[in-house]
């Protein structure tokens, strides 16, 4: 893995050509965009619109990228239903616009974001990380966004702020998989402050460059590299932070077998089955699951003298 | 040909035959999605388990309607679920494990869903084994008790199917529910239920 210091990043990096050409196709995506709402084209019009602006980041991985198509037409997110390819069978319901996310709880600045202001809020930048499912599959996903203490920085926490809470549009119309009692809804997922703070903590916008495909999460959603995949909330519409450690929908769902912390962790098992190793998406052999899906160079510091088979 | 095509036997074993033309048809155009290994994993298990609660379910048929022939069908049922057992294990084995033996052995002790559809499979081989008529004579009454595995053998391949899924019990619960069914019909109340059922069947029709 290449993660390189800012500091290390030639200049010519920094501002790469593509942009230019970016916003060239963004303006000719806006043009459809308004052309798709007169024609009244599907709700996820969006999706497949290049985001302006995404600067490269020194967040890259040699692996080979997930192909498109696989990284939106397999994944979970019981909002849709619980197998792989409902999310992009029945996310077309999603209405992204209008949407706003509240920032509230043990801040000094509380505030109501418009998703178009929450979209301005930071220069975008693409990071290709690595997402590691519970069920024991991966993928490489390059990802738009920003970090996530962009936003926590403005919230100002206060002192009593320990945890972050996460939380997903609850809203059975748009969301048909909430129909079913398969979780409790709305999902809640949370983070500790200092692993809500670290630099690896994106809020993303968009994939492959282009703005997040409802299935995905839209219009933003969690992504945090070195933790299982259903730690990353989507469609998110309330950062809370609170001071007792959040009961996050899996922890609700089977205490036993989701763990708050869901740090990947090829020696702790699932108590159903081995994680120390991984179908990538598009590989026929097996790879070995690495410690903190090989950010641990990164991350392991947050957990020191954590016993991890008991923080799971 | 033509006696082949009146022969309803070729027909159910046509029948049988669609779930594997299925998968093989989807290989060819690309349609088992990003992870064609487990999509693979899955059909075969899900058809092994169809197969047995079909099997399963000819002699309350034979009960309800009286129709001893259909016997002469449980045979062939009972092999293709034994047959895509074997496609599911060789799955297993070949595709999502590459023949690794220390894995299967690890992966057989440690997930205990793997361990209860290991023993669900390794039940399955006498069965197969002493499905022909020789097998049937030379074993007489015992090849009846022997044959009772197939009890044991769906309830723990419904247990092996509940145990793996992550939340959503739906699918296994419906072939659990299915499963009871069949075995509730078995129970002299249900027998007596099923005879009920035909009796009054048979005088409505004359």
């Amino acid at each position: 893995m290449l993660i390189r210091q800012p500091n290390d990043i030639p200049p010519s990096e920094i501002t790469p050509p593509e942009v230019y050409r970016e916003r060239r196709r963004f303006m000719q995506g806006m043009g459809a965009l308004a052309a798709g709402t007169v024609l009244g084209a599907a709700p996820d019009a969006d999706a497949g619109i290049r985001l302006a602006g995404v600067r490269a980041s020194p967040y890259k991985l040699d692996d080979e990228r997930t192909p498109y198509k696989d990284v939106t037409t397999y994944n979970n997110f019981y909002e849709f239903g619980t197998g792989k390819s409902d999310p992009a069978k029945h996310a077309g319901s999603l209405k992204t616009r209008p949407w706003t996310v509240a920032v509230e709880g043990e801040v000094r600045n509380p505030r109501m974001y418009d998703i178009d202001t929450l979209l301005k809020l930071a220069p975008l930048e693409e990071r290709v990380y690595r997402m590691r499912c519970v069920e024991g599959w991966s993928m490489v996903i390059p990802w738009a966004g920003f970090p996530l203490q962009e936003i926590i920085r403005r919230a100002e926490p206060t002192g009593n702020a320990k945890y972050i809470e996460f939380v997903t549009l609850n809203d059975p119309r748009q969301m048909p998989g909430q129909r079913s009692r398969v979780l409790d809804w709305p999902y809640v997922e949370g983070l500790r402050l200092d692993e809500a703070m670290h630099p690896l903590t994106l809020l993303a916008v968009g994939l492959y460059g282009e703005v997040l495909p409802n299935q995905n999460g839209a219009p933003i959603r969690l992504v945090v590299p070195w933790k299982y995949g259903f730690k990353s909330a989507k469609s998110i519409v309330r950062i809370r932070f609170v001071e007792k450690q959040p009961l996050t929908a899996w922890m609700a769902a089977a205490p036993r077998e989701y763990g708050f912390y869901s740090n990947v962790n090829p020696q702790v098992d699932h108590p159903r089955w081995s994680q120390a190793k991984e179908r990538r998406i598009g590989e026929f052999f097996k790879r070995d699951t690495l410690m903190f899906n090989g950010y641990g160079e990164q991350v392991a510091r947050l957990y020191r003298g954590m016993d991890l088979q008991k923080f799971f | 040909m033509s006696a082949l095509l009146r022969n309803p036997k070729a027909w159910v074993a046509l029948l049988c035959l669609l779930p594997l033309l299925r998968l093989v048809g989807l290989g060819f155009s690309g349609g088992l999605g990003a992870n064609p290994i487990e999509f693979i994993t899955r059909s075969t298990g899900t058809w092994t388990l169809v197969g047995l609660l079909v099997t399963l379910s000819v002699t309350p048929l034979r009960r309800l309607t009286g129709r001893a022939d259909l016997v002469r069908y449980r045979r062939m049922l009972g092999l293709f679920a034994f047959f895509y057992a074997c496609l599911h294990f060789v799955t297993y084995v070949w595709l999502d494990q590459f023949f690794d033996p220390a894995a299967i052995v690890r992966d057989i002790v440690k997930r205990p869903f793997i361990t209860v559809g290991f023993t669900a499979f390794v039940l399955l081989l006498p069965l197969a084994v002493t499905s022909t008529h020789a097998m049937m004579r030379r074993l007489g009454r015992r090849w009846q008790q022997l044959h009772r595995l197939i009890y044991v053998i769906a309830l723990l391949g419904v247990i092996h199917f509940l145990w793996l899924v992550k939340k959503d019990l739906t699918e296994p619960l419906t072939f659990g529910a299915v499963l009871a069914l069949l075995l509730a019909l078995r129970l002299p109340w249900g027998v007596a239920l099923l005879q009920a059922a035909r009796s009054r069947f048979v005088s409505a029709k004359y």
